[in-house]
């Protein structure tokens, strides 16, 4: 971000920035910044705080009257909510009944995956229909048909590519981008949920069958020798910060 | 929080082995009273609208986010996995505040709002983007824009 300001202002443009890393900023010394303590991902504290959004903005708005820098303010407020937000843990609002019978372990998980879907849906559209907006369908699919390609791919090794113009790894990324955002939101729309990132993050990658399909998905693409495909399975689909969740359990 | 001490090692470890360029010299435009001020927003969350490219892997391009773009039509497609979604999920002014601006240009905080913005996917190394935002300066004095404020995810 700071190479981006020291690129505009040398062309003749009045930068400001907001910082997250203020070790990074520190080191490439743009012109003005704002750091702020959020967390990644949350440049602006708090969804749905708009006085504190506009605090913030304002905050570095007005750097851009300062009359010498390098400048690198402090913002000096934590995010609303920021407080309790490992106060409590999210409870799991689907029900995982054993799979009947004779299923393989990927059967059983798949046929989990589908009813998850299944059981979400209707907080989803919910939430689309509260929000008047989702930020699922980077593919352009329904969940259900994300969800399908995922499916495929474990089950049969290959799928078609519903996808224009993109490659089947980007395609499998995009739809675990779609998943998450369906879960993510369905699960938010439910009346009492919590709203904080770390509980949401808890609750997808330790309790849903979601993301034991995205992890059985990275470990078939370190599997393979596609540059594209590995680079999937090493960095893409699951966070660092859940990786822990899934390394003692490395088979399919 | 985005404070290294609190975090994970492998996430600060990894965050302190980001590319991070030192240059020589540190440019410096005075611009007029932040209510004189035509602004355009720059973020590098990966943004774009449902019907652009998404995003890959190198990817150096920028993206083009015109002012009247609805909430509804804004979807991210970055590659990294290592941050929240939620909160864009839940609001997308948290990450890019476009509905904030709005609010100041029709207050008269701000002039007013440049007609495109613009988005990057970061973890790119930001002299990979030089060259491409050199040639974006231009396209934004054309827009009349006198400052720039960028966002980071």
């Amino acid at each position: 971000m700071g190479g981006i300001a020291h690129y505009l202002e040398d062309e003749g443009l009045s930068t400001t920035q907001i910082s997250l890393i203020i070790e990074h900023t520190q080191t490439i010394r743009p012109p003005r910044a704002l750091w702020v303590p959020f967390e990644l991902g949350r440049p602006f504290g708090t969804p749905n705080e708009p006085e504190f959004q506009t605090r913030v903005l304002i905050s570095a708005l007005k750097l851009l009257e300062a009359k010498q820098g390098p400048v690198l303010e402090v913002f000096p407020e934590d995010a609303p909510g920021t407080a309790d937000a490992t106060a409590e843990t999210l409870a799991c609002p689907v029900s995982f009944a054993a799979p009947e019978g004779e299923k393989t372990p990927t059967a059983q998980l798949l046929q989990a995956f589908e009813n998850e879907i299944g059981r979400l849906r209707g907080w989803y559209d919910l939430s689309v229909e509260m929000r008047g907006r989702t930020t699922a369908g980077l593919t352009g699919l329904i969940p259900e048909e994300a969800a399908d390609l995922l499916a495929s791919y474990i089950r049969d090794g290959r799928a078609e590519n519903p996808v224009a113009d993109v490659s089947l790894a980007t395609a499998l990324r995009m739809a675990a981008e779609d998943i998450k955002a369906f879960y993510l939101e369905a699960i938010s729309a439910q009346p009492g949920q919590p709203q904080d990132s770390g509980r949401l993050a808890d609750w997808f990658w330790g309790k849903t069958a979601a993301a034991r399909v995205i992890n059985t998905l990275r470990e078939i693409c370190l599997t393979l020798d596609d540059k594209e495909f590995q680079i999937l399975g090493k960095l893409l689909l699951v966070p660092r910060a859940q990786m822990h969740r899934f390394e003692k359990n490395d088979s399919i | 929080m985005a404070r290294l001490d609190r975090m994970p090692k492998q996430e600060r470890d990894h965050l302190l082995c980001l590319p991070c360029p030192t240059y020589d010299t540190t440019p410096w435009v005075d611009g007029p009273p932040l209510f004189m001020q035509r602004v355009a927003m720059v973020t590098t969350a990966g943004l774009h609208r449902r019907r652009d490219r998404p995003y890959g892997p190198g990817e150096v391009d920028y993206r083009i986010i015109p002012r009247e773009t609805g909430a509804s039509d804004l979807v991210m497609s970055h590659i990294s996995s290592n941050f929240d979604r939620t909160g864009f999920q839940q609001d997308w002014n948290v990450v890019f505040p476009l509905d904030r601006l709005r609010e100041l240009a029709d207050s008269g905080t701000i002039d007013s709002l440049a007609d495109f913005h613009y988005a990057f996917m970061g973890a790119t190394d930001p002299r990979q983007l030089e060259g491409t935002v050199r040639d974006l300066a231009a396209i934004m004095k054309n827009d009349g824009v006198n400052a720039v404020l960028l966002v980071p995810v």
